[in-house]
């Protein structure tokens, strides 16, 4: 057994490293660092620098333009870009629609979808959830209706993130509503510019924008957007949760957000001495690094036992549970770590050209809306509940 | 032992209670916080006419002489409807500190104004450097003249930004973190020796930091011998807010129980789920012991000042812990709603999460109950 990097694995991160240096503009980093609002256009920049590279499909193969690299070097990637402060990657076009579109979508499809995603033409958005569909995604209402060469559409998507940018949208629909659910629903993709698509807006707790509701009037989709076959989309679904889980653990994000902590906790001041030196706040930090220690491990155990081929199962459900833990972990003592000044509401501080004094340390004003805001991870993207159903079910058998 | 209220407590809470249910739904708080001043004026008003103010002031001040459990009973009720008005900055904290430490002109001049609820008080007592120890003032004041000049600066003062008067914690004497050498003074936030900077905090609330360059201030009680009243303040601060998270948790928990039981997926109600039942009644017991500590803390006001500051300690950091633990698991148990600023339920968990940024966190009191003395 051997659990350090191979010489070509370290020679991959720094080179790595060293595209980071000039590739990632400094002022989308500045801002992922100091927790402040990215733009639209923030996300398209990163996502054109790393297109240039040829480094934004990571886990595309490499005849459609992907990166080819196994979970290992996706894995380092995405550490050494948490590290550098590199926005995440919006997934839903590169990592979520387009394996859908590459397995099952037809010639045209692929021909026509994955130039525009990796060029940034096409923005997409999920729609898999609505009102009465979150963890029983397989009750979906949205109904499509066959008429002539078009499906009718009418609905309602909820929880889209970030659909406010986006110009395409996937979608689950039922197009059979007489047979078992899982088996009458279909995978379809959406022009949000077409008519009968609204977009509203949902304020989420933090006071942020990053969700909506879709409404879907008499949309008129032609049938050549259906990808796969009509009522097999659950297959599609489930092709898109499953097949890409090497990040899910988020161990980058984690590292990034507790080196921040320590940095914090050495500014922060309680009594005239950095918080750092609080034997409780040092204790809690220590063992929080712990926890992601271990976690770190069991995702690389993860990472390299799929290294081979395949995808993971279950384990991947662990890996969401006790990565989400942490993180929220993480989030919750910067909030503390802040003190008084985790009180103060500055939201006009989180956005672009905010030049004010802000109130308190100037890493204050985020610390309290992100811990508010991560409460999502352990709902969305599958609740934690629903993970631990999963290896109840398929690693234990219960 | 009674655990029962007496018949003027009950009246208390029966019109609080009332207040809190006629003039406090959801929508209504809404509008209440878009007012100018961050608060209803109009409620505010009702308060002071209904006498609440006056409640825990003595009656030589033209109080009601109310203690700890009269403060446990209203403060449980705004609670419950997340108010935003500022009874705790300007009643409990700089009323209850000028009423203690104040000569009768003092209180004569200020106090009236204040129960009336025309003058808004706020405590000005932490410090940027202190976190969340109240004896580590840097602010300094010294004598001029017949009178005081104060400079410092004052962190995230409660309802600081609409106070007609501050009071204002600084060092007469003695070093940083002692115990002996405070002063507290009045503080006229109109004159130019001032800087008042006012914003929300994100349970909805005012606060504002405060810079203070050679402003006069005149001298509230013995000259460097406030600590113990500024301690006995922040303790009934302390009874209050346990009240207020109270509150929230009762509510928190009866709106998370209601999405159980409403809540269908997969066929059914999601309190179906036994993990989710379970969860669930983790958050009830967490509350019930939350009710006992706050009655504890509220039941304790009156003793000896090691005693009292023991349990309202103890009463703070266990309450920390258990409104976080209500207000995590509400979001979590609320799915996709709970993460929205339409839901209710969002204003409550920000709230009982923020309960232990206020007076004291529970690793701060958690550490300080270690350090105090057991009481013989
Ligand atoms: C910030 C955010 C962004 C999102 N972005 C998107 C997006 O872009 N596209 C999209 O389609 N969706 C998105 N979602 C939706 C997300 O996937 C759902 O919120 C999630 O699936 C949970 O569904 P729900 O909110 O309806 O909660 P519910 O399913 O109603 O669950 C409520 C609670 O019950 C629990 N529960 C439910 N069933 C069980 C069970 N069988 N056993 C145990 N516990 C159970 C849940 O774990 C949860 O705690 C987003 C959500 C959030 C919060």
């Amino acid at each position: 057994m051997d659990i350090t990097y191979t010489a070509e694995e370290q020679a991959f991160r720094a080179e790595v490293r060293d595209f980071l240096r000039d590739g990632l503009p400094g002022d989308i980093s500045d801002k992922v660092r100091g927790g402040r609002r990215l733009t639209r256009d923030d996300h398209l920049r990163w996502h054109a620098a790393l297109n240039a590279r040829g480094w934004l499909a990571v886990h595309w193969p490499k005849e459609h333009g992907g990166t080819g690299w196994g979970p290992v070097r996706r894995h380092i990637f995405d550490e050494e870009c948490a590290a550098a402060g590199a926005p995440q990657i919006i997934p839903f076009g590169v990592n979520m629609v387009a394996p859908v579109i590459i397995k099952f979508g037809t010639e045209e499809q692929k021909r026509h979808y994955l130039p525009r995603i990796l060029d940034g033409t096409d923005w997409w958005c999920q729609g898999y959830s609505e009102p009465g569909a979150g963890s029983d995604l397989a009750s979906v209402k949205t109904r499509a209706v066959r008429d002539g060469d078009h499906y009718v559409v009418n609905g309602q998507k909820t929880w889209t993130t970030l659909g406010q940018h986006a110009n395409m949208i996937f979608c689950l629909v039922r197009t059979d509503a007489s047979v078992k659910p899982q088996e009458g629903i279909s995978f379809l993709l959406i022009d949000m510019d077409a008519p009968g698509v609204t977009v509203r807006p949902i304020v989420t707790l933090d006071g942020e924008h990053e969700v909506n509701e879709v409404f879907l009037d008499e949309v008129r989709v032609p049938v050549e957007n259906l990808v796969g076959q009509e009522n097999k989309g659950w297959t599609c679904a489930k092709y898109l949760l499953t097949y890409e889980r090497t990040g899910i653990a988020g161990v980058g994000m984690a590292k990034a957000a507790l080196r921040h902590l320590k940095a914090v906790a050495r500014r922060q001041e309680r009594c005239g001495r950095p918080l750092i030196e609080d034997p409780i706040f040092r204790r809690r930090l220590a063992e929080v690094e712990i926890d992601l220690m271990a976690l770190e491990m069991t995702n690389l155990r993860v990472v390299a036992a799929v290294q081979g081929g395949g995808v993971p199962g279950a384990e991947s459900s662990i890996l969401k549970v006790r990565g989400t833990e942490i993180r929220q972990a993480i989030t919750d003592l910067l909030r503390r770590a802040a003190g008084p000044y985790a009180l103060p509401f500055q939201h006009e501080a989180l956005g672009s050209g905010f030049n004010e004094e802000p109130v308190g340390p100037d890493y204050a004003a985020p610390l309290a809306p992100q811990y508010f805001n991560r409460r999502k991870l352990s709902i969305y993207g599958g609740s934690n509940e629903i993970q631990k159903n999963i290896v109840a079910k398929m690693i234990l058998g219960l | 032992m009674d655990f029962t209220l007496n018949d003027e407590q009950r009246m208390l809470e029966e019109t609080a209670g009332r207040l809190v249910r006629d003039r406090y739904g959801f929508e209504q708080r809404r509008r209440h916080a878009a007012e100018p001043k961050g608060y209803g004026a109009a409620i505010w008003a009702m308060m002071a006419e209904l006498g609440l103010p006056a409640v825990p002031f003595p009656e030589r001040d033209g109080g009601f002489a109310g203690g700890g459990v009269e403060l446990l009973v209203l403060h449980r009720q705004f609670g419950r409807g997340l108010t935003l008005e500022p009874y705790l900055a300007s009643v409990v904290l700089g009323g209850g500190l000028l009423s203690r430490l104040g000569g009768e002109a003092q209180r004569d001049a200020v106090l009236p104004q204040a129960i009336a609820g025309e003058t808004i008080l706020a405590l000005a007592y932490a410090e940027p450097a202190a976190g969340y120890d109240p004896f580590w003032i840097g602010t300094r004041a010294e004598r001029a003249g017949d009178g005081w000049r104060i400079s410092g600066a004052k962190s995230v003062v409660l309802h600081g930004d609409g106070a007609g008067r501050l009071l204002v914690t600084a060092r007469t004497g003695g070093g940083t973190g002692d115990r002996d050498g405070i002063s507290v003074f009045l503080v006229d936030p109109t004159q130019a020796g001032v800087g008042v900077r006012g914003y929300a905090t994100i349970d909805g609330l005012r606060a504002a930091e405060v810079t203070l360059v050679g402003a006069a201030g005149e001298l509230v009680g013995p000259e460097g011998g406030a600590a113990e009243a500024l301690e006995a303040t922040l303790a009934a601060g302390c009874v209050a807010l346990c009240a207020e998270a109270v509150g929230a948790m009762e509510q928190a928990c009866e709106l998370t129980l209601d999405y159980l039981k409403t809540r269908q997926q997969f066929g059914a109600p999601i309190g179906r789920n036994q993990v989710l039942q379970h969860r669930m009644v983790d958050m009830r017991i967490a509350l019930e012991q939350a009710r006992s500590m706050a009655i504890l803390a509220a039941c304790s006001l009156e003793l000896s000042p090691a005693e009292r500051e023991r349990r309202v300690s103890a009463a703070k950091a266990l309450i920390g812990t258990a409104g976080r633990l209500v207000a995590e698991e509400a979001i979590q148990m609320h799915g996709g709603m709970g993460m929205t600023e339409e839901a209710a339920i969002s204003h409550y968990a920000k709230r009982l999460v923020m309960i232990d940024h206020w007076l004291g966190d529970s690793d701060y009191h958690t550490a300080r109950f270690a350090e105090l003395p057991e009481a013989a």
